[in-house]
């Protein structure tokens, strides 16, 4: 499904904790389509986004349903660099441990499962967004 | 220069789409081409015609529809969004057993493909939001 | 690449702002529009926080959004440029990529 060829460098940046609003999830889903069009893509996660990625969610004491084990799938969809906000983590005495692991496989490598995840800090981050086509923040 | 628009708020409850309106306008006015305006989120809320604002207020879908008619744009509502939130044209009330539809015209429903496409296709995708 | 960054957040609500002007990359433009446009103000709590990122940034502020909520255009920090819609477009082609900080 390329668009004649065309590809482009998209960056979904996530800044907001999922369940209170919608935009996780619905960016999440724009994510999943953007893979069928084989486009470069990259996901930011900055600010409250972090908290999109926390393991042990439990969604049933509020009635909405725990999308969080999408993410693990995004390696399944070619969609292997995730960057995550070391300052953001800090800020809210967090650490990638208190996070999802997310993998994909590598097929030139037997298949070896190898992390999606980039630790970065403000600096690599601003120079990682501004090297990018399309930037698309909820 | 060929332009993607994202509105991904309702209208009235937030400024985004009238923020979006005047950017299109200014935008043509320069004589750039608007590639698509594409609705995501609450956006989709922009597409009811059933809307009735008081008679001093705007009523932003009827700018919409007439901008799009003027110019010739693309405007399309995210199919999946716009279930969620009951926006439905004719095909999509029939298929869920509806007994309405309520899009403007002007409007289209489509998918969240035609969202990366714009961003594809189009030289600058800007976004207008909460 | 340079890149525009629009800002829509009061920085009295969130830290729209603050995360903006850390992680935008220098020589970036940054547009202030609708309730952000507090945020250029003299005497506030954040007016040194702009104020610094002028030697950064170039830094613009909608002149609709400030005339609707009353802003008197006098008291834009120096260095401020107020634009019309049809400047925000100018920018946006100016620029190679925007970001829309919501």
């Amino acid at each position: 499904m390329s668009e004649e060829g065309i590809v482009k460098k998209f960056m979904y940046v996530n800044r907001k904790s999922p369940y209170g609003t919608i935009y996780a999830l619905e960016s999440l889903e724009v994510v999943l389509i953007s893979a069928a069009f084989d486009q470069d893509v990259s996901l930011t996660f900055t600010d409250d986004g972090v908290y999109q990625l926390m393991k042990n969610q439990n969604t049933d004491g509020i009635g909405m349903k725990n999308f969080s084990s999408t993410y693990s799938a995004l390696g399944d969809y070619e969609i292997k660099k995730i960057f995550i906000d070391k300052e953001s983590l800090d800020e809210r005495g967090l650490s990638l441990s208190d996070l999802q692991e997310l993998v994909w496989e590598d097929e030139d490598e037997d298949y070896a499962e190898k992390s999606s995840i980039n630790l970065v800090s403000r600096a690599e981050l601003s120079e990682i967004m501004s090297q990018q086509d399309v930037v698309m923040s909820f | 220069m060929k332009y993607g628009i994202l509105i991904n708020e309702g209208p009235y409850q937030h400024q985004a789409s009238d923020t979006a309106l005047q950017f299109v306008k200014a935008a043509i006015e320069k004589g750039h081409e608007i590639y698509r305006i594409f609705f995501y989120n609450d956006g989709v809320n922009n597409a009811t015609r059933l809307a009735t604002p008081p008679q001093d207020d705007r009523n932003i879908t009827k700018e919409w529809s007439s901008l799009a008619k003027e110019h010739n744009i693309d405007m399309v509502v995210c199919v999946a969004a716009a279930q969620r939130r009951g926006i439905l044209d004719k095909g999509e009330a029939e298929r869920n057993g509806k007994d309405s539809d309520n899009i403007e015209e002007g409007f289209r429903i489509s998918g969240l493909g035609q969202l990366v496409e714009a961003g594809i296709q189009a030289d600058r995708l800007i976004t207008f939001g909460d | 690449m340079s890149m525009l960054h629009t800002i829509n957040k009061s920085p009295f609500e969130n830290s729209s702002v603050s995360s903006c002007l850390s992680m935008c990359a220098k020589d970036s433009s940054i547009l202030f529009i609708e309730d952000a446009v507090i945020s250029v103000m003299k005497s506030t709590k954040f007016t040194e926080m702009v104020e610094n990122s002028l030697k950064d940034f170039r830094i613009y502020a909608l002149k609709p959004d400030l005339e609707a909520r009353g802003l008197s255009l006098n008291n834009v920090i120096e260095g401020v440029e107020i634009v019309g819609y049809d400047k925000f477009v100018d920018l946006t082609t100016e620029h190679d990529t925007v970001q829309s900080w919501l």
